[in-house]
């Protein structure tokens, strides 16, 4: 299926919940209304024309602009297509539900992204920091993150 | 110039000196700075948590049992052998009597499966299954 | 009970043959705690293999920091890692002794300038005693690095330091 065919079931079935896509780009991306993304998840895995039972990565992006991303990248080993979900969240309350229990790739991506960017998955069985330290200061991806000065007693900077 | 047991008892002791000698000799050249970092329990780098001494399986002491009773077998064939060739037919009858007695024990053993190094059988794990298999969903579409 | 340990107050004929031949033993036998963290492992495990052969310097890698002589930094030292790194230098036996290999344990390497979560050299955290510099280093280098701490252990001495 092309990445239009994939459009339009999508929004067919979910009508409004699809906000924005680019279906010309190198990855064409389909932005999905955060509050609907496990359900567009459930059905983009259990259609079986869409099929998209591989989730090869969850990305965490800080937008600059007062907004957080979470972006999906799935894949169909069935039909051998592929599609960007986005879920775009403001910086203040930056929810989305977990997909763990859809695609169990998506599991530890998320816990980066929260670690990283700071998007907090509701419903994630284990949702902690997974690269920096448990009680690390922040959240180092995000574009206003400060480097701190010392971490328990050592210098980081040069 | 010294009985054979004499010169067992020169062997046990250079032994003796051989190892204590290494032992104090490191005792006196290496250098000894304890601080409790240091004499914390390894655990790869971790705060060593929990308790060190484990148990441990109880097939260790059915081995290690029926182990020291053969090796005292084995230790009383050895001066048999050293007499055997003076005393010809009788020792071989004698020490053929001793080792029935003690493979009738042997066959015991190891017919009730104390030999048996018991492997445990092995856990399949079970796999959640959130979503349904493709082959499944392939002929179902969800419902509107 | 480390009665030769920095105790004598004037070197003579005696203590100089002691400490030569504890310095020689010491340093023939420099046993390894394989501490490979990234890129510069792979170039600690050439080391080790047979074209390069760490082996037939003494140099035996050891799993456990309590049967061990040198540890062998190599690769990034995160801060994650650090307090482990400091755990297990404590955990091992005097004399110790620590060889920083490559760019990133030596001083943060190519993550100098931006990285949040990398500690910019392990001697931030632990003594290091040789730096190998290199990303990653040659293993010629490495066996530069071990002949350099060699040299280093040859000069030991049992006499007391005076102030």
């Amino acid at each position: 299926m092309t990445a239009q065919e994939i459009h339009d079931s999508l929004k067919a079935k979910f009508g409004e919940a699809v906000l924005e896509a680019k279906l010309d780009a190198p990855q064409p991306w389909i932005k999905v209304d955060p509050q609907q993304l496990y359900d567009a998840a459930v059905f983009l895995r259990e259609t079986a024309d869409l099929a998209f039972d591989y989730c090869s990565c969850v990305s965490g992006v800080d937008y600059n602009d007062g907004k957080l991303g979470a972006v999906y990248h799935l894949f169909s080993m069935v039909h051998k297509h592929k599609i960007v979900i986005k879920a775009i969240v403001p910086k203040e309350t930056p929810h989305v539900r977990s997909t763990a229990d859809v695609w169990a790739g998506a599991n530890w991506h998320e816990r980066e992204a929260f670690d990283m960017v700071g998007i907090v998955f509701d419903g994630h069985p284990d949702l902690r920091r997974i690269l920096t330290p448990d009680d690390y200061p922040g959240h180092p991806l995000r574009k206003d993150f400060q480097v701190p000065e010392f971490y328990n007693g050592m210098k980081v900077p040069y | 110039m010294l009985t054979e047991f004499g010169s067992i008892l020169v062997f046990f002791l250079l032994g003796i000196v051989f190892v204590a000698g290494g032992l104090i000799g490191s005792w006196i050249l290496r250098p000894h700075r304890p601080y409790p970092e240091k004499l914390a329990p390894y655990e790869c780098g971790e705060e060593p948590v929990g308790n060190a001494w484990v148990r441990f399986n109880v097939r260790f002491y059915v081995i290690a049992l029926i182990f020291l009773i053969f090796e005292v077998e084995v230790v009383f064939l050895f001066p048999w052998a050293l007499v055997y060739k003076e005393m010809g037919m009788v020792a071989f009858l004698e020490m053929a009597v001793f080792l029935a007695i003690l493979i009738v024990g042997y066959v015991y053993v190891w017919a009730k499966g104390d030999l048996d190094w018991d492997k445990p059988r092995p856990e399949v794990p079970v796999v959640s299954q959130v979503a349904p298999t493709m082959t499944a969903s392939r002929t179902e579409h969800v419902p509107a | 009970m480390g009665f030769l340990d920095q105790r004598f107050e004037n070197s003579n004929i005696v203590v100089t043959s002691l400490e030569n031949l504890l310095n020689w033993a010491r340093l023939s036998s420099l046993f390894q705690m394989q501490f490979g963290l990234a890129c510069c492992a792979i170039e600690m495990m050439a080391a080790s293999a047979s074209h390069f052969d760490i082996m037939r310097f003494g140099v035996i890698p050891r799993a456990t920091p309590r049967q061990t002589d040198v540890m062998i930094v190599a690769g990034t030292v995160t801060l994650k890692m650090a307090s482990r790194i400091k755990r297990l230098y404590d955990q091992m036996p005097e004399p110790r002794y620590v060889i920083s290999m490559g760019s990133c344990s030596n001083c943060g390497g190519p993550y100098w300038e931006h990285g949040y979560h990398v500690l910019k050299g392990v001697d931030r955290v632990i003594p290091v005693d040789v730096y190998v510099p290199g990303c990653p280093p040659r293993p010629e280098a490495l066996l530069e690095g071990i002949m350099k701490l060699q040299e280093k252990v040859r000069k030991e001495t049992l006499v007391k330091k005076k102030a």
